[in-house]
């Protein structure tokens, strides 16, 4: 009995077959490629935004236009200096008089059926203070840009 | 000469896979650096559209308003009197609904209106604080509301005229008012 196992043994070294091993891997690249989006430029501005409880999600990504505002970092005050600046893509722009253009720029991107539901993402710093961030405001509502989102982390509840 | 060759190729028909594997990897690794997981979340405000006419002084009457300003100190004052930042919510909450049917609170939920005013040096953070406190009056009143006739706390997912009729009885209005230039950087 016990010959009859030893003989079914072989002799050849055992491999593990490493032939799925890309497929493994591509599924994992096709994950993250759809779950991430491209890094969009360099952050020019320190932004932490604050915490909140009452968070929506943002559903498409596609329909979402990016304003920051906050203070340069370091590389960047020598330029700009240390006052809150606008950051509109990867620019630092002089002022709110930008946002049309970079509203319209985005808008051509969007099917015009669904202009109606592009949302503004404003990710501002905390220590910012509402004198820009109304500035920012009004611009937008000039430009027709009413659907707005308050970048938000979401609060511990330990912190609470 | 032709003999040859073919005889060559017969030796072995399969190309060796074992580098797409590490292909692969590389690809993985390229799109982990470039790319961010972002999980943008925040609070969903709609602005009113801009007009260049000021609008007209609505005559409210002043129980069914309820007046937040937050200074530049970050100071908050509720109804011409300070308050803090933890007991808003329950304020307003209690505002709006007015169980008791207190004669300086709203008439009715319909009727209430929370007007919202900050200084230009007001912190960001402070307003958003606030207006996260007031939202969540809002949405807790909602969840009330939504349990109390459906059995199912509010979201996004019930019926659109589940939804119209909570929003119809309890309407969030939130009126922000231009704010006073103090405290400018």
């Amino acid at each position: 009995m016990s010959s009859h196992f030893q003989k079914k043994r072989s002799d050849s070294k055992p491999t593990v077959s490493t032939a799925s091993l890309p497929d493994i891997v591509f599924m994992l690249l096709f994950f993250f490629m759809v779950v991430t989006v491209l890094r969009q430029g360099e952050m020019k501005l320190k932004v932490v935004t604050p915490d909140a409880t009452q968070l929506t999600k943002l559903q498409e990504k596609s329909l979402v236009n990016y304003i920051y505002i906050g203070r340069p970092i370091e590389k960047y005050a020598k330029v700009y200096g240390t006052k809150p600046r606008i950051q509109l893509g990867d620019q630092i722009v002089d002022g709110p008089a930008n946002i049309p253009l970079f509203l319209e720029q985005h808008k051509v991107k969007v099917p015009e059926s669904r202009h109606a539901l592009i949302t503004t993402s404003l990710r501002i710093d905390g220590n910012v203070t509402m004198g820009i961030v109304q500035d920012v405001k009004v611009m937008l509502r000039k430009s027709n840009q009413l659907r707005l989102n308050y970048s938000a982390k979401k609060k511990e509840l330990a912190s609470m | 000469m032709l003999k040859k060759r073919s005889s060559k190729s017969r030796g072995s028909t399969e190309i060796n896979a074992s580098s797409m594997a590490d292909i692969a990897f590389l690809l993985l690794i390229f799109f982990l650096v470039t790319t961010q997981i972002v999980e943008d979340k925040g609070i969903l405000v709609k602005l009113p559209p801009w007009s260049e006419v000021p609008p007209d002084p609505l005559k409210l009457i002043p129980r069914n308003v309820f007046a937040v300003l937050v200074n530049s100190n970050n100071q908050l004052l509720v109804r011409g009197e300070p308050a803090n930042l933890d007991e808003l919510k329950t304020r307003a909450k209690e505002f709006i609904m007015n169980p008791t049917q207190r004669e300086d609170l709203s008439q009715a939920p319909t009727k209430a209106i929370i007007s919202l005013k900050n200084d230009r040096g007001t912190s960001y953070q402070t307003y958003l604080q606030v207006y996260n406190e007031l939202k969540a009056a809002y949405d807790e009143l909602w969840d009330e509301e939504s349990l109390r006739k459906y059995g199912v706390p509010y979201s996004d997912d019930m019926p659109l005229d589940y939804r119209k009729e909570i929003k119809g009885k309890i309407p969030m209005v939130l009126s922000e008012a231009e704010p006073t230039s103090y405290g400018e950087e």
